[in-house]
């Protein structure tokens, strides 16, 4: 294995700073070997706008400082000053690989203040949405990781399949990306059996494609060399960081909110949580790679198990009505202009709602004043959490293994920065 | 769980829990700021507890006369899967709350954020910069004082 290990870089840090402590004039570079590399915001690796500054020696990284806040657009201040409904689409753009988990999570949260009970067919559809946003943005993580070690191929053949699902969103919620899919109390519109002969083509193909990435990577040498025991982190780090999702299974942890602190009806599917204990790089794609699978398990099961019945919630006061009510009866008409205008009226409390997102453990932190407007509303995202980790990971190791690291924790800076 | 948590909090420092409370099934506890270190530690170390995790920290703006701001802190049990919401309450006049990035590391970047957001500083942090925002800002933009469109020429403009 040619990546430098662990210990003998700190080895080399101790004696350096042994040096710096004593009056010495010793000559610490005398090649200047030491630079300071500012790596973003504008570099195609870093999957966005995220800025990195490395000191490296040689080609070795000897430390890292990350710099956020280029996407920062003030979601939650937005939010304070927007009804319930109107951050809806604000979600889209907050993790936007996966708009639709992101709508469900913070309907969710706004749910848990109002204490409103969704009908089931709206939670399977739910279901349904969250399971194909986290295989869209899965396979869109897998492709650009192996694209940034070089293989171009396998992007190509994830974006393929990823169209199918973005197909599929766009006959479900009339967009491709900004869905903004959910209501308070129900979804936008309901599930149609064009989308379940689409869903069923893309699963009736989705094994053997992806078989064809495993083939492609699992035992290709140079994707592994350059992900093994590449961006390690040790299990105890990964917890004291608070770290969710892919990085915190893949270090051999098994929090799965979809299990632990179970939403919707995931209680009623037949899943694993996948776990790895290597905590690499090649570990967490892995864990991607298999949840995809996990995620087509649900998807099946959830199409065959789905009841009928309405999709909204049976409440007047604070569920919109049906589009085509609002046009031809009074009381409707009514109910839709005092819930678009005057927005719901929530209870004075506090909540807060975590969804098993694709990225990790997002979550919506809502206070309540009882006026139309959040009080205050907080964003945990699992990319910003993730990202902190970078320092830890890229420590003593070649700059080459930066962008691995990068592609392997999978930020959305839509996210980070809110 | 939650009467466990709160019986345990009780006797090991019941001068520290000004308040409880519960709402849609979440537990918040209320801290006196000065103790939320030796609290947060309790809660980590406590073999039964273990609230190994912390999944969130932010500030809230209450805008009142008395303990304006608040620091929340959202913490999960691995061993219990269960969340608990702790809170301080900090004044306008001096919004100091010590730093609990020796209890959990994963707070760094959240105090960070929240001393850009709010302006409250965590006493013993290892970098407290501002998280988003341009470093010569000199505003608090999550205030609500702060207007929503921002303060004019806040931000330098390139000129003509």
């Amino acid at each position: 294995m040619s990546v430098r290990t662990i210990e003998e870089t700190s080895k080399k840090s101790r004696i350096l700073a042994a040096l710096e402590d004593q009056d010495t004039n010793v000559v610490l570079d005398p090649l200047e070997n030491e630079m300071i590399l500012n790596m973003g915001p504008q570099h195609p690796a870093t999957h966005g706008v995220l800025r990195l500054l490395v000191r490296l020696d040689g080609e070795t990284v000897t430390g890292c400082v990350p710099e956020l806040g280029y996407l920062h657009r003030g979601y939650e201040k937005i939010a304070e000053n927007s009804t319930y409904h109107e951050f809806i689409p604000h979600t889209d753009r907050l993790d936007y690989l996966s708009p639709l988990a992101n709508n469900v999570a913070y309907i969710l949260a706004v749910e848990k203040l109002l204490d409103l009970k969704v009908p089931e067919r709206a939670q399977y559809i739910r279901v349904l949405c969250c399971e194909m946003a986290r295989i869209a943005s899965h396979l869109v993580a897998a492709g650009t990781m192996a694209m940034d070690v070089g293989a171009l191929t396998v992007l190509l053949w994830t974006f393929r399949e990823r169209e199918k699902l973005m197909d599929i969103y766009d006959v479900l919620t009339g967009a491709r990306f900004t869905t903004s899919y959910t209501r308070i109390g129900g979804l936008q519109q309901d599930w149609t059996p064009r989308c379940t002969e689409m869903l069923n083509a893309f699963l009736a193909e989705f094994e053997k494609d992806l078989g064809e990435v495993e083939q492609l990577l699992y035992a290709n040498r140079i994707f592994v060399d350059r992900c093994e025991n590449v961006g390690y982190i040790s299990r105890e780090d990964v917890i004291a960081m608070g770290i969710s999702g892919p990085i915190l299974r893949g270090a051999g942890v098994p929090k799965d909110l979809r299990k632990d602190n179970p939403y919707l009806v995931y209680p009623e599917f037949d899943f694993d949580v996948i776990t790895y204990t290597e905590s690499d790089a090649l570990a967490r794609f892995y864990v991607r790679m298999e949840e995809t699978k996990q995620s087509a398990r649900i998807l099946r099961q959830a199409l065959d198990k789905m009841p009928g019945g309405p999709v909204q919630a049976d409440n007047a006061k604070r569920v919109l009505p049906q589009k085509e009510r609002t046009y031809t009866r009074m009381e409707e008409l009514i109910h839709d202009f005092m819930l678009v205008n005057l927005g719901v009226d929530p209870p004075v409390g506090e909540v807060y709602q975590g969804i098993e997102s694709s990225k990790g453990e997002l979550g919506f932190y809502i206070i309540s004043d009882g006026t139309a407007n959040p009080w205050r509303m907080k964003i945990r995202s699992p990319s910003m959490v993730n990202l902190a980790a970078i320092p830890k990971m890229v420590m003593g190791g070649m700059i080459s293994d930066i962008v691995v690291v990068i592609g392997s924790i999978d930020p959305v800076m839509g996210e980070a920065d809110k | 769980m939650k009467d466990r948590l709160l019986q345990k909090l009780r006797t090991f420092s019941p001068d520290s829990i000004l308040e409880t409370n519960e709402f849609r099934g979440d537990l918040t506890v209320i801290v006196r700021k000065e103790d939320i270190v030796m609290i947060a530690t309790f809660l980590r170390d406590d073999d039964d507890l273990s609230f190994d995790l912390i999944v969130d920290l932010c500030g809230v703006d209450m805008y009142r006369p008395e303990g304006r701001f608040e620091v929340v802190y959202h913490l999960y049990s691995l061993k219990n899967k269960s969340y608990v919401r702790l809170k301080v309450r900090v004044e306008e006049d001096h919004p100091v709350v010590d730093t609990v990035c020796s209890v959990w590391p994963g707070a760094n970047w959240h105090e960070r954020e929240t001393f850009d957001m709010f302006g409250i500083s965590f006493r013993g942090h290892p970098d407290l910069r501002r998280m988003y925002m341009p470093e010569e800002y000199e505003h608090f933009p999550l205030r609500k004082d702060f207007p929503l469109m921002g303060v004019p020429d806040s931000i330098p403009l390139p000129r003509k």
